[in-house]
C-alpha cells in the first residue's frame, strides 16, 4: 500500500475519504465511513440455497455476517482464495435497517481524499448496464476508480443477484 | 429553579405504573368486609407518591385526580367511609384512568377529559357523602389501655382527621407542634432546620429542643438524630396547612399538631421505657403518646394527636424491599453478547491448550481448565439476568379474573402458584396474552353457573389455578379448572359439521381436543365479547410455538381441564445435536428429535414420483436427504453408511439422512436474518467451539421446502 496521491485537499469541506480496492483490472472505491474492519480470508459457512455471490456466513465478534464475493457479483472470472484474498466489513443503511456485510476483494490499495467536484457521473450506457449502484467515477493518479453506492450494490436485498454484471468494466473503460 | 426535569419524567412514570400495579393488587387482596388496614395504607400510598410525583413535574390532572382518590382513601383509611363494593368498583376504575392518563401523558397524547371529570367527580360524591354522616368517630375516643396499642392506624388518626378536629382546630391562632425524628431522617437527607423554615413561613415560631436523649459520645451514631423539638407557631393558619410542611419528611419523622392552649399532649416523646431506636416491626407511632395524652387527660377527639398519621409512610420505609437498579434492556443483551463472545474465545483457548507442549503447558491447561469454570459460571449468571419471575404476568389475573367473573354471575376462585419461577424476558412478555385466552376461556366455557356447578355437587365457586414450575430444562404453566371440561361430542360434531372430521371417522379423545386448536374453531353456541374475538385457540397455539413451545390438553367431563404449556427456559439457547453432511455441521434442536438410527439399504423404499419413505416404528415416514435439500456434497449416498435423524415439526415426523451424529451442546441462536435473510429450513445460526458458524435447522421447514420441492 502506497501512501501517494491526492491527500492534498483533507481540509476540503466536499472532501470525503475513500477506501480503494482492487478487483481483477479495476480500482472501486467505498465511503471509509462506511467499512467496519479488514480481515483476512478465512473459510466460510455455506448457507444452502443462497444466490451464488452469497459465498457464506461468518461470526464476526458474535454476530453472524454474510459474505458476498464481488467478482461473482461483477460477473468478473473467479479468483483463488488465497491467504492474501482480503475480506472488507462494510455497513449497509437501508429501510430495513442496518445491516453488516463482508465483500472478498483481491486487495485493498489505498484510503485517498475525494473532492466531490472530482466524480464523474456514470456515462449512459445503455439499457444493458444498469449502474445504479455505481455512485460515480474518479481519476485518481491516473487510475480510474469507480466509486460504489453500497447501499444500492447490496440493499436491503443481499439475497437478491444483481442484475447487471459484466458491463461495470465497460462503464469504467467507457468513462 | 431552573433544573430540566423532563429527564426524571421517564422514571416517574415506570415508578408509577409499577406502583398502580402494586395498588391495583393490593385492592384486589382487600376484603369489603373486613379491610386490612396495612393494605388500605399500601393504596393510600400509591395516590399519595403518585400525585406527589404529578404536582412535582407539574402533571396537574393527575395531580388533581389523585387527591381526589387520595381524599376518598384516606377516609377509608380512617374509617370514615366504609369500604363496600361500590366503593370497590370506584378505586378500581381510577387504577384504570390513573393508568390512561399516565400513559396518555407519557406518550404526550390525550387523554378522555370527560372520563376523568366523571370518576373524579364520582370520587368526591363518595367522599362528601361520608363526610356529611355524622362522623362516628369523633365521639370522646375512648382512652386506649395503655398496654394495647394495637390498631394504631385505625382508631386514632380517625379521630384526628375528622372533619370536626379540622373545623375546630381552624379557629385556633396558635398552634403547638410536637416533631420526633425517627432514626433514618438525617440519613434519608431529611433536614429539620428545612422544616422549621417551611413551618416558619406561616408566622412567628418558636422553637424548644428536649435534648435529654442524646447518648454518651461513645455510643453516639452521628448518622441518627437524638433530638426532638417542640415548637410553637404563632398563626391563624389551618392543621392541613401546617400538615402539608410535613408531607416530604412523612415516614421519617412522627408529629403532633395540636391547637394551644388546650391540653395539648407532649411532644411525641417516648416514653423512656420505649428505646429510641424502635424495632422495625413495632407501631413507631402513636399509641405510647396517643395513650399517654388520652391518659393524662381524657381530652375531647378533636385534640386527639395527629402523630399516627405518620405511620404508614414509617412502614413503607422499613419494608426489605431488595435492592434493584433500572437497566435498558439493550445494555442487558449487549452484555450477553460479549459473554458469548467470551465462552466461544474460551473453547478455541482450550482447544489450542490441549495441543500446548512443554514445561508450561500443564500449568496453561490448569489455568484454562480454571477460566473454563469462571466462564461457564459468568455465563450462567448472566443468563439469569434476563430472567424474571412469572409473577409479574400472573399478576393482572386478580382483576381479570374478577372482572369476568362479574360479568357472566359465576363465582371464581383464583389460585396462583408458582409465581417465583423465572423466565426469560423476552418469553415472559410473549406468553402474557395466550395466558389471558386460557384464563378467559375457562371461566367462559369451563366454569358452570353457581346453580349448575351445586346441581352437579360440587362447590358454588368454581376454581381456576395459574401455575408454573420448572421441569428440566422447561418452563411448565398450566391453566386448570374444575369445571364441567372440554364436550367431546359437540367438539366433534362441529367438526364435521364443517367437513373438519369425515362423517364416518371416529377420532381418539385426544384427536378431538386437536381440533379446537384449529382456525376459526369455536363451540360457544353464541359468542360473547370474551369468546369471538377473532383470538382462537389456534392463535394461542401458533403464539407458544413461535416461542418454541407446545400446548398440550388433558380434561375430564364434569371434572375439568388442564391446559399445559411447556415452554423452553430460554429463546436465546437450544439443546442442539451436531449433525454433519459432508463438509457442514449443522445442529438440530434436541426437542424435535425423536430417535436417530441406521437403516440398511433394503430400509428405504422409493414411491414412484414422490421420493423416498423409510419404515419407523409400523409407519412409514418421508426420507430427507440433507444434502439434496441444502446442496451440499454428502461423504456418501448410500443410506446404510450414513445416519437417519428421525424428526418432529408441525406434528408431522420426518427422517433426515445425515452423514454422522456430532455431539449434543448448548448453543446460543444468533440471527441469520438481522444481516442476511430467512432462509428456508433454517432458524438460526450459532457458533462453534472453534468460532465457525453452524445453522441451526427448522424441522418445520425443512419439512415445508421438502414437499415444495416434491410438488414442483
Amino acid at each position: 500500500m502506497s501512501s501517494n496521491s491526492a491527500k492534498s485537499a483533507t481540509n476540503e469541506t466536499d472532501t470525503h475519504q475513500v477506501l480503494t480496492f482492487v478487483l481483477g483490472e479495476e480500482t472501486y472505491g467505498v465511503d471509509i465511513l462506511r467499512v467496519q474492519e479488514i480481515r483476512g480470508w478465512q473459510a466460510v459457512t455455506k448457507i444452502p440455497n443462497s444466490p451464488p455471490h452469497v459465498l457464506g456466513v461468518l461470526n464476526l465478534r458474535g454476530s453472524i455476517v454474510p459474505i458476498v464475493d464481488l467478482r461473482k457479483r461483477f460477473n468478473l472470472a473467479q479468483a483463488e482464495y488465497t491467504a492474501i484474498t482480503v475480506i472488507i466489513v462494510l455497513t449497509v443503511r437501508s429501510e430495513a435497517g442496518r445491516r453488516d456485510f463482508g465483500v472478498v476483494v483481491d486487495g485493498v490499495s489505498d484510503v485517498v481524499d475525494v473532492e466531490a467536484g472530482a466524480v464523474k457521473p456514470t456515462p449512459d450506457l445503455g439499457s444493458r448496464a444498469a449502474t445504479d449502484h455505481i455512485r460515480g467515477l474518479v481519476s485518481i493518479a491516473e487510475r480510474m476508480v469507480v466509486l460504489l453506492d453500497i447501499d444500492r450494490l447490496i440493499g436491503a436485498q443481499i439475497t437478491e443477484p444483481l442484475a447487471d454484471a459484466a458491463v461495470l468494466a465497460e462503464a469504467a473503460r467507457a468513462a | 429553579m431552573g433544573m430540566d426535569l423532563a429527564q426524571f419524567h421517564e422514571a416517574f412514570f415506570e415508578e408509577s405504573f409499577e406502583a398502580i400495579e402494586s395498588m391495583e393488587a393490593a385492592l384486589l387482596k382487600l376484603d369489603v368486609g373486613a379491610p386490612d388496614p396495612e393494605v388500605i395504607n399500601t393504596v393510600f400510598r400509591v395516590a399519595h407518591s403518585i400525585k406527589g410525583g404529578a404536582g412535582m413535574f407539574n402533571f396537574s390532572d393527575i395531580a388533581s385526580f389523585t387527591h381526589t382518590l387520595e381524599t376518598l382513601l384516606d377516609g377509608v383509611r380512617a374509617g370514615r367511609t366504609r369500604l363496600s363494593t361500590p366503593i370497590m368498583d370506584l378505586l378500581l376504575k381510577s387504577v384504570d384512568v390513573m393508568r390512561e392518563m399516565l400513559r396518555a401523558t407519557q406518550r404526550k397524547e390525550s387523554f378522555d377529559p370527560q372520563r376523568v371529570a366523571d370518576l373524579q367527580f364520582d370520587l368526591e360524591v363518595a367522599v362528601a357523602k361520608t363526610s356529611a354522616e355524622p362522623p362516628a368517630v369523633a365521639a370522646p375516643a375512648p382512652a386506649p389501655a395503655p398496654a394495647s396499642p394495637a390498631p394504631p392506624a385505625a382508631a386514632p388518626p380517625a379521630a384526628a382527621a375528622t372533619p370536626g378536629a379540622a373545623a375546630a382546630a381552624a379557629g385556633a391562632s396558635e398552634w403547638r407542634i410536637g416533631v420526633k425524628p425517627l432514626e433514618n431522617m438525617l440519613s434519608r437527607g431529611n433536614e429539620p432546620l428545612a422544616l422549621f423554615a417551611a413551618l416558619a413561613e406561616h408566622g412567628e415560631l418558636s422553637v424548644e429542643a428536649s435534648v435529654e436523649e442524646i447518648p454518651p459520645l461513645a455510643s453516639l451514631d452521628p448518622h441518627r438524630c437524638y433530638v426532638h423539638w417542640q415548637l410553637g407557631l404563632k398563626s391563624t393558619v389551618s392543621k392541613e396547612q401546617i400538615a402539608e410542611a410535613f408531607e416530604w419528611v412523612e415516614g421519617d419523622c412522627d408529629y403532633t399538631i395540636t391547637p394551644a392552649g388546650t391540653a395539648a399532649p407532649a411532644a411525641p416523646s417516648a416514653p423512656a421505657a420505649t428505646p429510641a431506636v424502635a424495632p422495625a416491626d413495632t407501631p413507631r407511632v402513636a399509641p405510647p403518646p396517643a395513650a399517654a395524652a388520652s391518659a393524662a387527660a381524657p381530652a375531647p377527639a378533636p385534640e386527639a394527636p395527629a402523630a399516627a398519621k405518620a405511620a404508614p409512610k414509617a412502614e413503607a420505609s422499613g419494608g426489605g424491599d431488595a435492592s434493584s437498579i433500572r437497566v435498558a434492556t439493550q445494555k442487558l443483551d449487549e452484555l450477553i453478547n460479549t459473554v458469548g463472545e467470551v465462552v466461544i474465545t474460551q473453547s478455541m483457548l482450550a482447544q489450542l491448550g490441549a495441543l500446548a507442549e512443554g514445561p508450561s503447558a500443564e500449568r496453561l491447561r490448569s489455568g484454562l481448565a480454571q477460566l473454563e469454570r469462571n466462564v461457564r459460571e459468568l455465563h450462567e449468571s448472566v443468563m439469569r439476568v434476563r430472567m424474571l419471575p412469572i409473577g409479574s404476568a400472573f399478576s393482572r389475573f386478580p382483576r381479570l379474573v374478577r372482572d369476568v367473573a362479574q360479568r357472566l354471575g359465576k363465582q371464581i376462585d383464583l389460585k396462583l402458584t408458582g409465581e417465583q419461577t423465572e423466565l426469560d424476558k423476552t418469553v415472559l412478555e410473549r406468553i402474557g396474552d395466550p395466558l389471558v385466552h386460557l384464563v378467559r376461556n375457562s371461566i367462559d366455557h369451563g366454569i358452570e353457573m353457581p346453580d349448575e356447578r351445586v346441581a352437579a355437587g360440587k362447590s358454588a365457586a368454581g376454581t381456576v389455578h395459574l401455575e408454573a414450575f420448572h421441569r428440566g430444562s422447561a418452563i411448565i404453566i398450566e391453566v386448570s379448572d374444575d369445571g364441567k371440561g372440554l364436550d367431546c361430542e359437540r367438539i366433534l360434531a362441529k367438526a364435521r359439521s364443517r367437513g373438519l372430521v369425515g362423517a364416518s371417522e371416529t377420532p381418539s379423545e385426544e384427536a378431538i381436543f386437536e381440533l379446537i386448536f384449529l382456525p376459526g374453531f369455536s363451540t360457544a353456541e353464541q359468542t360473547t365479547d370474551l369468546s369471538g374475538r377473532g383470538v382462537g385457540m389456534d392463535v394461542v397455539r401458533r403464539n407458544i410455538k413461535a416461542l418454541g413451545g407446545k400446548i398440550d390438553i388433558r380434561s375430564t367431563r364434569g371434572k375439568g381441564s388442564r391446559f399445559t404449556i411447556s415452554l423452553p427456559l430460554t429463546l436465546a439457547i437450544v439443546d442442539g445435536q451436531s449433525v454433519c453432511v459432508g463438509e457442514e455441521t449443522y445442529i438440530v434442536p434436541l426437542v424435535s428429535i425423536v430417535e436417530s438410527l441406521q437403516i440398511k439399504a433394503s430400509g428405504v423404499n422409493r414411491l414412484s414420483n414422490a421420493g423416498e419413505v423409510i419404515s419407523f416404528r409400523g409407519d412409514y415416514l418421508p426420507l430427507l436427504r440433507l444434502h439434496d435439500l441444502f446442496g451440499v456434497e454428502p461423504r456418501s449416498r448410500a443410506v446404510q453408511e450414513g445416519l437417519v435423524v428421525v424428526a418432529e415439526g408441525d406434528g408431522q415426523r420426518v427422517g433426515l439422512f445425515v452423514d454422522d451424529l456430532r455431539g449434543q451442546q448448548q448453543v446460543v441462536i444468533k440471527s441469520l436474518e438481522r444481516n442476511y435473510g430467512q432462509v428456508p429450513g433454517v432458524s438460526g445460526a450459532t457458533i462453534l467451539g472453534d468460532g465457525s458458524v453452524a445453522l441451526i435447522l427448522d424441522v418445520a421447514g425443512l419439512i415445508r421446502s421438502a414437499s415444495r420441492r416434491a410438488a414442483a
